[in-house]
C-alpha cells in the first residue's frame, strides 16, 4: 500500500521494486513560501489617484518636452533646394536619362540659394534622393563586409550579385551593388566671390572607417563593367579613407534619405547668398528619383523636424484630457473600491 | 450424518465462479472494465465463442499451446514474447528519428519546418542558413532534452524490473536455480516463495497448501489490498515437480488485458482440464500468506496482463487549446492576408516600373557581369509575385507563435509543479500528493461545470464501520455514545499468547450484556446467532500480524468486500472472533471457546440474488444455514408466517438505517435438516463438479436452500463520508459547478448520502424517476420538465441557476435509478432526459452500471460545451473518467484502476475545492492570459516588419537584423510570460476559496474569447503604427541607416511587450521582476553583441544611436503612445465595469476581509440547519 501512491506512466509494475519504504510522511511536500505561491508580492490596483496621477504625471512631462523638441526644431535652419530638373538643359528636358548617360557633356550646374536665418557653424551639406530604394531587399544584400574589412579576402564576393566580377571574373573590390552605384554629384560653395569651403574629412562613422573598411584594402576592377553605376574610386587610397563610399554604404532606412556631404565650417548669415556649382552626375531620372542638396544646422535634436515636439504635445495634451474625463467621470459616478456589494451575485439579478 | 468427518467432502478445491467479476463482492457497483483485447479478433464469430460457455474448446488456431516444463517446444512454432519489458520508448540509436517523427506529429513543427525549408531556396533565402532553423531546432530540442529524460529514467526502471531475480526450474534438470526475470520463458516452471513478486503470469501447479490454495495481493494490479484466493488444480497438486518431472499441454487463450478473465484447459496425464480466473496468478502479484507456489508461465513480458493494461498517460487537448487554435487559423489567414497584400502591391510596383529597372541601382535587372546580360535573379512579373507571397510568408511567419508552443508545455510543467507541492493537495491518510498525469488540460480545471461523482470511495472513505443492528426486532445502536475506553477488547488466547483484531468497533453495552449474561434466554441464542452469522457468512480471510510485543498479535481480517470486513470486525468486537480458515472449515472463538465449523458450502454473492449464503456444520452437530443480502432479496425468501412482528421492526429499523445513510444487510438462517442437507448436498456436488453451466447449476441449488429462513436481524455500516465532503461540494455548488452524483448503491442510501453531504436539502423539491418500461419512464421525464416548467414560470426572474443563491426559486433535485436510465439512454427519451436534468439543482443517479455512468457523463458532453468533470476511486468509475473532459482519479482505497485512467489524481474528494477553485482558476487565467499575449507579441512584431516593408518597395527588407527577428520571440520575450504563466496570480487562495462564485470566470470563459482576441488585435495594429510610424515620422529625411533604425525598433518593440506585460502582470514578486526588466536588459545586451560584430552591417550602429537624444526620446514616446490606449481602457474598465475578480482584488488589497464578511448573510442560502446527519 505504501509503495505505490506515486503512479509512474511507466505501469504499476515497476513501482513493485521499492517494496519496503519506510512509512513516513516522505512524501508530504515540504512547505516553502515558493511552493505555496506565496512569496511576497506587490498588487498594484488601479485606483483613480493612480490613475489620474499617472496621465497628469505623463502630461507633464510630454508637454515641456514636446515645446523644448519644437524650440528645438525652430532653431535649426535648413536650406533645401531640389536640382534635379533645373540642373537638365531645356533641350534636354524630354530625355533626361540620355542626357545623363552622355558622358559628353559637361554637367556642370549652377545655383544660388538664399540664406534666410543665420546659421551657425558647423553647416552640415548632405544630399537628399527621394524615391530611391536603398532599402530595397536586392540592393542591400548586395554587399560583403568580410571583402571590405580585409585585403585578405578580396576574392571573397558572394553576396554581392549582380557586381561580383567583371566579364573576366576577376573580384571587384568593393563589390555589390550598393557601392556600385555610389552618388557622384559634387558640390562647390561661394558665398560672393569667396570660396565656402566643404570638410569632407570625418563625415563617416569613425567605426567604420576603423573597422569595417580596411586601411589596406584598395578598390580594383571598380566601375570597369559595361554599364557605370555611379563614382569611381582612388585606387591609389584605401576604403577606409573613401568616405563617401563609407557614408553612401551605411544604406539609408527609408526610401527618402541624406546622406552627409561635408561640413562647412562659417557662419553664414542672413541674407547671404551662395552660389553652388555641382557637378549633376548621378542617374536618379531612370527611376524618377529627385535630387536636392540641403544645408542645414543641428540641434541636439538632430535636423529639422516639428513631428517629434508635435507628437509629445499631443501625447501629453491626450494624457491631460484623460486625466480631466477620469476624474469628472469618478466625480460623477463613484464607486467605492472593495465594496463586495458590487460583485456580481450579490447584485439583484433582476435589477439590471 | 457424519459432523465428525476429518476432512470436509471435496467441494472447495474447484470454487466455481470464486472470481466472477460480478461475483466478488456484496458491492454491486463493482465491475471490471470490459474485455478488450488488443489481439487482432477475428470478427464477431470469434467474440461470441469467447462468451460462450467456459467449457467451449479453444480451436488451435485461437489457443497458445504452452509444453509445461518445455520451453524449447513452446517457442518453437511462435516466438512468444519473453518476459523482458521495456517502457521506455527509444533507445539510443532510435531516439533521435522516432522522437523527431514523434514531434512532427504536431502541425505547428511541421509548418516551421516547411518555411524552414523554404527559406533554403536561393531565391527565397529571407534568414540566413542558421538564423532561420534555430528557433525550431530549439523548440525541437528542449522537447527532446525532456523525452530523453523522461525515457532514461524509464530504462531504469526497465533494468531493475528486469534484473530481478526467480527461481526457475534449469531446463531439463530437477532442482529450481535463480534466473533473471528477463530470462524467463513461457513454459517454464517457476516457484515463487512467500512475499515475493510474480514474475509473469502463471498457471498454478502446486502449493504448500495441501489443497492448492496460495493467497495473492493484487495491489499492483488493480490496487486492491485485501488478499485473493487462487487455486492449483487437484490433478497437479500431487505432483511433486522437481523430483518427477512434469509434462502436459496449456491450451490457453491469446494474451489480453482482462485481468479478472482468463479461459484455458490443460491436458495432463491424458486427462483434459478446465483452467479459469481463479488458477492463474499474475505478473506483479505478490505471494502472501503461502510459503511458496509453483506455476508455469503463460504469458510473459509485454503479453503479460498487467504490461498490457499499464497504458500511458492519457492524451487530451484542452479546451483552451481547441480555442487557441480556432484563433491560430484566424491568425493563418491574416498572414495570408498581408502576404498577399505585399506579393500584390509588390506586383503593381513591378509592373509600374518595369521599364526602370534595368538599370536603376536598387534593383538592376539585368546582370552586366556576364557577357549575355541576362536577368539578375528575375523571373518575370508573375513568379515575381509567386516568390513574394512566399517570402514574405516567411518574414511574417512568427504571426504563428512557435515559441507559444513551448511556453505551453514549459507553463503547464510549472503549474503541475506547484499543484503536486501544494501541501494543501497532500493527503495525510494515505500519504499521497497531488498527481498530475495528463500534463495537458491543466486549464481545463477552471473551467468546470459539471462534476459528477462516485459515491463510495470517492465521497465517503469506503472504510465500513459497523454501526448498528437489529436482532429479534430490538434495535441496539447505543454504542454511538461511548468512547473508545469503554470498548471490548476481545483477544483470544492462542497458546500463550493473545491475538486481537487490528480494528476497536464500538459495541453497545446493552447487546454485549445480552451476548455475555442470556446464554439460555432465547434473545441471546439468537444474538449469539446472529453474530455467528457474521463471522462464519463470509469469505474473510484472517490474518495474524506481528506486533513489537511477542506476547500479542493482531488479527487482520482480508476479504474483497469492505462490507464483510466490517461485519466480521463487529462480530470480533463482540467476541466471535473468526480466527482461522481454511478450505474446509473455520476456527472461531466464541466468547473464549474455540469452536471448530466445517464449511459445507458456500453460496458466493451474485447480483441476481443479491445474497450469499454459508452451510455450516456446527460441533453441536446441527448443520445451518446462513444467509445475508441486501434487504429486498432477503425479504422475498424469509418465512413470512412467524415472527411477523419481528419482521416488520427490522422493516421499521431497516428504513431508519438506510435513512441515516447506513448500508444495511438483513441476515436470517435456517437449521436443515438431514434429508433437506443430503439432497443438498448431493444437487451442490452435482453442481460444483459439473463440466457445462456451472454457475447457474450453482444458483439454481443455492436458490432452492435459501429459502423460508428465520430473520436474525440486520446490521448497519455506515460508509463513513470523507472529511470536508460537505463543505466542498457546497463550495462548489457556490460556483456554479453542478454536482451529479453516480452510485451502484441503492435509491435510499444514495439519498441519504445525499442529505448528509449536503447535496440534498430539505427545501428541495425531488422529483424521483424509478420506471420499469419505456413509456413509463417517458411519462416520468415529461412530468418532471412540466415540473421545472411550472417552477420557472412561477419564478420567471430566476433563469440563473449558475450562482442560484439570489434567487428565491425552489431548487430542484432528480432522482433516477439505472433501471430508469436503461430504458433513456441512447435513445431518444435522452434529450428529454438532458432537459430534466438540466433544470434541477442536483442529479442523484442510484443503481447504475459502468457503462451508464459513462452514458450519463456522455448527455452532457455531447450536448452542451460545459466542461465536465468525473472524478472517482474504482475499476467501475473507469469509463466515466474516461468520458469526462477531465478525469480524476481518488488513489485510496479501492485502487489504481480508477488513478491510471485519470488525468489528475489525488487522496479525497475535498481537495476538489482547491484543485478546481484555486489552481484550475489560476491555471485559467494565466494559460489564458499567456496564449493571447503570445498571439499579440508575435502578431505586433509581425505588423512592425509589414509597415516597413511597405516602405521598401515591397521588398520584404527588414530592417531589424535576422538574428533578432529569430530570437525575439525565443529569448527577448519568451522568459517573462512563462515566468507570469506560471508565477501570476490574480486573487490568493484564501480569496478564491472564501468567494467560490468568482470559478465563474473561468466557466464564462471571461479570459479568452473571441471578442478579446480580437480587441487584443486592434491593440497589436495600434501599438505596432505606433513603434513603427514614430520612429518612421521623426527620421524622416534624415540621414538615419537602417541598422540604427532597426536597432530603435528593436529594443522599442521588446520594451513596449515586456510593459504591456508589466501592466497586466497582477503580482509582482522578485522573479517577476527579475523576468522582465532583465529580458528588457538581455535583449539590450543582444543587440549591442549583435551589433559589435564587424562582420554584420549593422556594425556599431547601436552605440551610434544610443549616442543620440533623438532615440531616447522616441523610445520613451513609442512607450507611452503605444500604452496609452490600453491603460485607458483597462483603468476605465476596472473602475467603471469591474469584474468580480477585479472587485475580490480590490477588497484582498484595501477591504477587512473579515469585516467585510459580516455584511454578506444574504449571500449563503445554505445554512448550516441542513445539515441533518452528521
Amino acid at each position: 500500500m505504501m509503495n505505490n501512491s506515486g503512479a509512474s506512466a511507466a505501469g504499476s509494475s515497476s513501482g513493485s521494486g521499492e517494496g519496503s519504504a519506510p512509512r513516513r510522511n516522505f512524501k508530504r511536500p515540504k512547505y516553502s513560501r515558493f511552493t505555496q505561491q506565496e512569496l511576497p508580492a506587490c498588487k498594484p490596483i488601479l485606483t483613480p489617484q493612480w490613475v489620474i496621477s499617472v496621465f497628469t504625471l505623463v502630461g507633464i512631462i510630454f508637454v515641456p518636452i514636446g515645446v523644448i523638441s519644437l524650440m528645438a526644431s525652430h532653431d535649426v535652419v535648413e536650406i533645401v533646394d531640389r536640382y534635379d530638373s533645373a540642373c537638365i538643359p531645356r533641350n534636354m528636358a524630354k530625355d533626361k536619362v540620355a542626357y545623363i548617360q552622355n558622358a559628353a557633356i559637361n554637367k556642370t550646374c549652377n545655383r544660388t540659394l538664399k540664406v534666410l536665418k543665420n546659421m551657425d557653424q558647423p553647416i552640415y551639406v548632405y544630399y537628399q534622393l527621394d524615391n530611391f530604394y536603398q532599402n530595397h531587399r536586392r540592393y542591400v544584400k548586395s554587399r560583403n563586409d568580410a571583402q571590405l574589412r580585409s585585403a585578405d579576402e578580396a576574392s571573397e564576393t558572394s553576396g554581392c550579385d549582380p557586381e561580383r566580377t567583371t566579364a573576366g571574373g576577376a573580384p571587384i573590390v568593393p563589390c555589390g551593388l550598393i557601392a556600385w552605384s555610389l552618388f557622384n554629384d559634387t558640390y562647390s560653395f561661394k558665398r560672393g566671390n569667396e570660396n565656402v569651403m566643404v570638410n569632407k574629412k570625418g563625415i563617416s562613422w569613425k567605426s567604420d572607417r576603423d573597422h569595417k573598411f580596411g586601411k589596406d584594402v584598395y578598390p580594383k576592377n571598380f566601375q570597369n563593367g559595361a554599364l557605370i553605376g555611379g563614382a569611381k574610386l582612388d585606387p591609389n587610397k584605401s576604403l577606409s579613407e573613401q568616405e563617401d563610399l563609407i557614408v553612401w554604404m551605411r544604406t539609408a532606412a527609408l526610401p527618402t534619405f541624406r546622406k552627409l556631404y561635408g561640413k562647412i565650417e562659417v557662419n553664414l548669415k542672413a541674407n547671404d547668398t551662395i552660389t553652388v556649382t555641382l557637378e549633376n552626375n548621378y542617374n536618379t531620372y531612370s527611376f524618377n528619383g529627385k535630387k536636392k542638396l540641403v544645408l542645414s544646422t543641428t540641434s541636439w535634436l538632430g535636423g529639422k523636424n516639428d513631428f517629434l515636439g508635435i507628437a509629445y504635445l499631443t501625447v501629453g495634451g491626450l494624457c491631460f484630457f484623460l486625466a480631466t474625463a477620469f476624474t469628472v467621470v469618478y466625480l460623477v459616478k463613484p464607486r467605492k473600491l472593495g465594496d463586495p456589494s458590487y460583485l456580481s451575485w450579490n447584485r439583484s439579478p433582476l435589477g439590471y | 450424518m457424519d459432523h465428525d468427518r476429518p476432512s470436509p467432502p471435496p467441494l472447495l478445491p474447484e470454487p466455481p465462479i470464486r472470481l466472477d467479476p460480478a461475483a466478488r463482492s456484496t458491492r454491486v457497483d463493482l465491475i471490471s472494465f470490459a474485455v478488450d483485447s488488443p489481439v487482432p479478433r477475428r470478427g464477431s464469430r470469434a467474440d461470441s465463442e469467447r462468451l460462450a460457455t467456459s467449457q467451449k474448446e479453444l480451436s488451435d488456431d485461437d489457443a497458445r499451446l504452452v509444453y509445461i516444463n518445455d520451453p524449447a517446444k513452446t517457442n518453437e512454432r511462435f516466438e512468444f514474447a519473453g518476459n523482458s519489458i521495456r517502457t521506455a520508448k527509444y533507445s539510443i540509436l532510435t531516439f533521435l528519428p522516432r522522437n523527431l517523427f514523434e514531434q512532427f506529429h504536431r502541425v505547428a513543427y511541421v509548418y516551421f519546418l516547411v518555411i524552414a525549408i523554404l527559406n533554403q531556396l536561393p531565391q527565397l533565402a529571407v534568414f540566413g542558413r542558421g538564423a532561420s532553423v534555430l528557433p525550431l531546432a530549439f523548440v525541437l530540442l528542449v522537447t527532446a532534452v525532456k523525452d530523453a529524460y523522461e525515457d532514461w529514467r524509464r530504462h531504469r526502471s526497465d533494468r531493475i524490473e528486469n534484473g530481478r531475480v526467480a527461481s526457475v526450474l534449469a531446463d531439463g534438470g530437477r532442482q529450481f536455480q535463480p534466473m533473471l526475470w528477463k530470462d524467463i520463458r513461457v513454459g517454464e516452471i517457476i516457484k515463487i516463495a512467500a512475499n515475493e513478486t510474480i514474475p509473469c503470469d502463471m498457471v498454478l501447479l502446486s502449493t504448500s497448501d495441501s489443497t492448492g490454495v496460495a493467497y495473492v495481493q493484487t495491489i499492483n494490479l488493480d490496487g486492491e489490498s485485501n488478499l485473493k484466493t487462487r487455486y492449483a488444480k487437484q490433478e497437479t497438486l500431487s505432483k511433486s515437480v522437481d523430483k518427477e518431472g512434469f509434462a502436459g499441454l496449456i491450451r490457453c487463450e491469446r494474451p489480453n488485458r482482462n485481468i479478472y478473465g482468463f479461459h484455458a484447459n490443460m491436458e495432463i496425464d491424458g486427462k483434459k482440464v478446465s483452467l479459469g480466473p481463479s488458477n492463474i496468478v499474475l505478473r506483479g502479484c505478490e505471494l502472501k500468506n503461502t510459503a511458496w507456489a509453483v506455476g508455469v508461465a503463460v504469458y510473459a513480458g509485454r503479453e503479460t496482463k498487467v504490461m498490457l493494461n499499464s497504458s500511458g498517460t492519457p492524451s487530451k487537448r484542452s479546451r483552451l487549446e481547441t480555442h487557441m487554435n480556432r484563433e491560430t487559423l484566424l491568425l493563418s489567414g491574416l498572414l495570408i492576408a498581408l502576404s498577399s497584400v505585399v506579393c500584390v502591391l509588390a506586383g503593381i510596383w513591378l509592373g509600374n516600373h518595369k521599364d526602370e529597372l534595368d538599370y536603376s541601382p536598387y534593383f538592376r535587372k539585368r546582370n552586366f557581369s556576364s557577357d549575355d546580360e541576362k536577368y539578375y535573379n528575375y523571373y518575370g512579373i508573375g513568379m515575381q509575385i509567386f516568390f513574394t507571397f512566399l517570402m514574405s510568408v516567411i518574414v511574417f511567419q512568427i504571426m504563428i507563435p512557435i515559441s507559444l508552443y513551448i511556453s505551453m508545455e514549459l507553463v503547464r510543467l510549472g503549474q503541475a509543479y506547484f499543484m503536486i507541492r501544494d501541501a494543501s493537495l497532500y493527503d495525510e491518510a494515505s500519504n499521497s500528493r497531488f498527481q498530475c498525469r495528463a500534463l495537458n488540460i491543466n486549464e481545463d480545471l477552471g473551467q468546470i461545470k459539471y462534476v459528477f461523482s462516485d459515491k463510495t470511495g470517492t465521497l465517503t472513505e469506503n472504510k465500513m464501520e459497523f454501526q448498528c443492528a437489529s436482532i429479534q426486532g430490538v434495535d441496539y445502536s447505543g454504542g454511538k455514545a461511548s468512547s473508545p475506553r469503554d470498548w471490548e477488547v476481545c483477544s483470544v488466547v492462542v497458546g500463550n499468547q493473545f491475538w486481537r483484531p487490528k480494528l476497536l468497533v464500538k459495541t453497545d453495552p446493552e447487546l454485549v450484556r445480552l451476548l455475555r449474561s442470556g446464554r439460555e434466554t432465547r434473545e441471546g441464542m439468537r444474538a449469539r446467532e446472529f453474530f455467528l452469522a457474521l463471522a462464519a457468512c463470509n469469505t474473510i480471510v484472517p490474518l495474524t500480524v506481528e506486533t513489537p510485543d511477542p506476547k500479542q498479535k493482531l488479527i487482520d481480517y482480508q476479504g474483497e468486500s469492505p462490507d464483510e470486513v466490517a461485519l466480521v470486525y463487529a462480530a470480533a468486537a463482540y467476541g466471535f472472533v473468526l480466527v482461522e480458515r481454511t478450505s474446509g472449515h473455520i476456527v472461531i472463538d466464541v466468547l473464549g471457546e474455540r469452536l471448530r465449523f466445517d464449511v459445507l458450502g458456500l453460496h458466493e454473492f451474485d447480483s441476481d440474488r443479491k445474497r450469499m449464503s454459508v452451510i455450516i456444520g456446527c460441533p453441536d452437530k446441527t448443520v445451518k444455514l446462513f444467509v445475508k443480502g441486501a434487504d429486498n432479496s432477503m425479504f422475498g425468501v424469509i418465512e413470512r408466517s412467524i415472527n411477523l412482528d419481528i419482521i416488520h421492526a427490522t422493516e421499521t429499523h431497516l428504513h431508519a438505517y438506510s435513512s441515516l445513510g447506513l448500508r444495511t444487510l438483513v441476515i436470517g438462517m435456517r437449521e436443515l435438516g438431514s434429508a433437506e442437507f443430503i439432497d443438498w448436498q448431493s444437487a451442490y456436488e452435482k453442481a460444483s463438479t459439473a463440466l457445462m453451466g456451472r454457475g447457474s447449476l450453482l444458483r439454481a441449488v443455492a436458490a432452492n436452500v435459501e429459502c423460508n429462513l428465520h430473520i436474525l436481524g440486520a446490521s448497519g455500516i455506515e460508509d463513513k463520508l470523507q472529511r470536508g465532503v460537505p463543505e466542498a461540494i457546497e463550495s462548489l455548488r457556490q460556483a456554479g459547478i453542478k454536482v451529479w452524483v453516480l452510485t451502484g448503491d441503492k435509491q435510499e442510501t444514495a439519498i441519504s448520502i445525499g442529505y448528509s453531504c449536503r447535496l440534498l436539502t430539505s427545501e428541495m423539491t425531488q422529483i424521483v424517476i424509478n420506471s420499469h418500461s419505456k413509456d413509463s419512464c417517458r411519462k416520468s421525464l415529461e412530468d418532471a420538465i412540466a415540473m421545472t416548467n411550472k417552477l420557472a414560470a412561477i419564478f420567471p426572474g430566476a433563469q440563473n441557476t449558475i450562482t442560484g443563491t439570489g434567487s428565491p426559486r425552489i431548487p430542484l433535485a432528480l432522482i433516477i435509478d439505472g433501471t430508469s436510465l436503461v430504458y433513456i439512454l441512447e435513445t431518444e427519451l435522452e434529450e428529454e432526459l438532458f432537459k430534466a436534468a438540466t433544470a434541477c439543482d442536483v442529479v442523484l443517479c442510484c443503481r447504475v452500471a459502468p457503462l451508464q455512468k459513462a452514458g450519463i457523463v456522455a448527455l452532457i458532453k455531447n450536448r452542451t460545451d460545459d466542461m465536465t468533470l468525473a472524478i472517482g476511486d474504482g475499476a467501475n468509475d473507469v469509463s466515466m473518467i474516461q468520458m469526462a473532459d477531465v478525469g480524476v482519479g481518488i488513489s485510496g482505497q479501492e485502487g489504481r484502476q480508477a488513478v491510471m485512467a485519470s488525468d489528475f489524481a489525488m487522496g479525497q474528494f475535498r481537495f476538489l475545492v482547491p484543485l478546481l477553485l484555486v489552481h484550475g482558476h489560476w491555471n485559467y487565467q494565466r494559460m489564458a492570459y499567456m496564449i493571447l499575449y503570445n498571439f499579440y507579441r508575435n502578431a505586433v512584431f509581425v505588423f512592425m516588419l509589414f509597415w516597413y516593408v511597405l516602405y521598401t518597395a515591397f521588398s520584404l527588407t527588414t530592417a531589424i537584423t535576422e538574428w533578432s527577428s529569430v530570437l525575439y520571440s525565443v529569448i527577448y520575450t519568451a522568459l517573462p510570460t512563462i515566468v507570469v504563466g506560471i508565477l501570476d496570480k490574480d486573487l490568493s487562495r484564501k480569496t478564491l476559496l472564501k468567494y467560490p462564485q468568482l470559478y465563474g470566470s473561468g466557466q464564462r470563459e471571461e479570459r479568452y474569447n473571441l471578442k478579446l482576441f480580437i480587441l487584443t488585435m486592434m491593440d497589436t495594429v495600434w501599438q505596432s503604427l505606433a513603434i513603427f510610424f514614430i520612429p518612421f515620422l521623426a527620421y524622416r529625411h534624415s540621414t538615419i541607416d537602417g541598422s540604427s533604425l532597426g536597432d530603435l525598433w528593436t529594443l522599442a518593440v521588446v520594451i513596449l511587450v515586456n510593459i504591456h506585460l508589466a501592466m497586466d502582470v497582477l503580482r509582482w514578486n522578485w522573479i517577476t521582476h527579475a523576468s522582465i526588466w532583465g529580458c528588457i536588459v538581455a535583449t539590450a545586451i543582444c543587440v549591442i553583441i549583435i551589433d559589435s560584430m564587424p562582420v554584420l552591417a549593422g556594425y556599431w550602429a547601436i552605440y551610434h544611436v544610443m549616442g543620440t537624444g533623438l532615440f531616447w526620446l522616441l523610445l520613451l514616446g513609442i512607450t507611452v503612445a503605444g500604452m496609452v490606449p490600453r491603460f485607458a481602457m483597462k483603468a476605465f474598465t476596472e473602475y467603471f465595469f469591474p469584474s468580480d475578480i477585479q472587485i475580490a482584488r480590490e477588497l484582498e488589497k484595501f477591504g477587512n476581509l473579515d469585516a467585510v464578511a459580516a455584511s454578506e448573510i444574504p449571500m449563503s442560502t445554505f445554512s448550516p440547519r441542513h445539515r441533518r446527519f452528521i
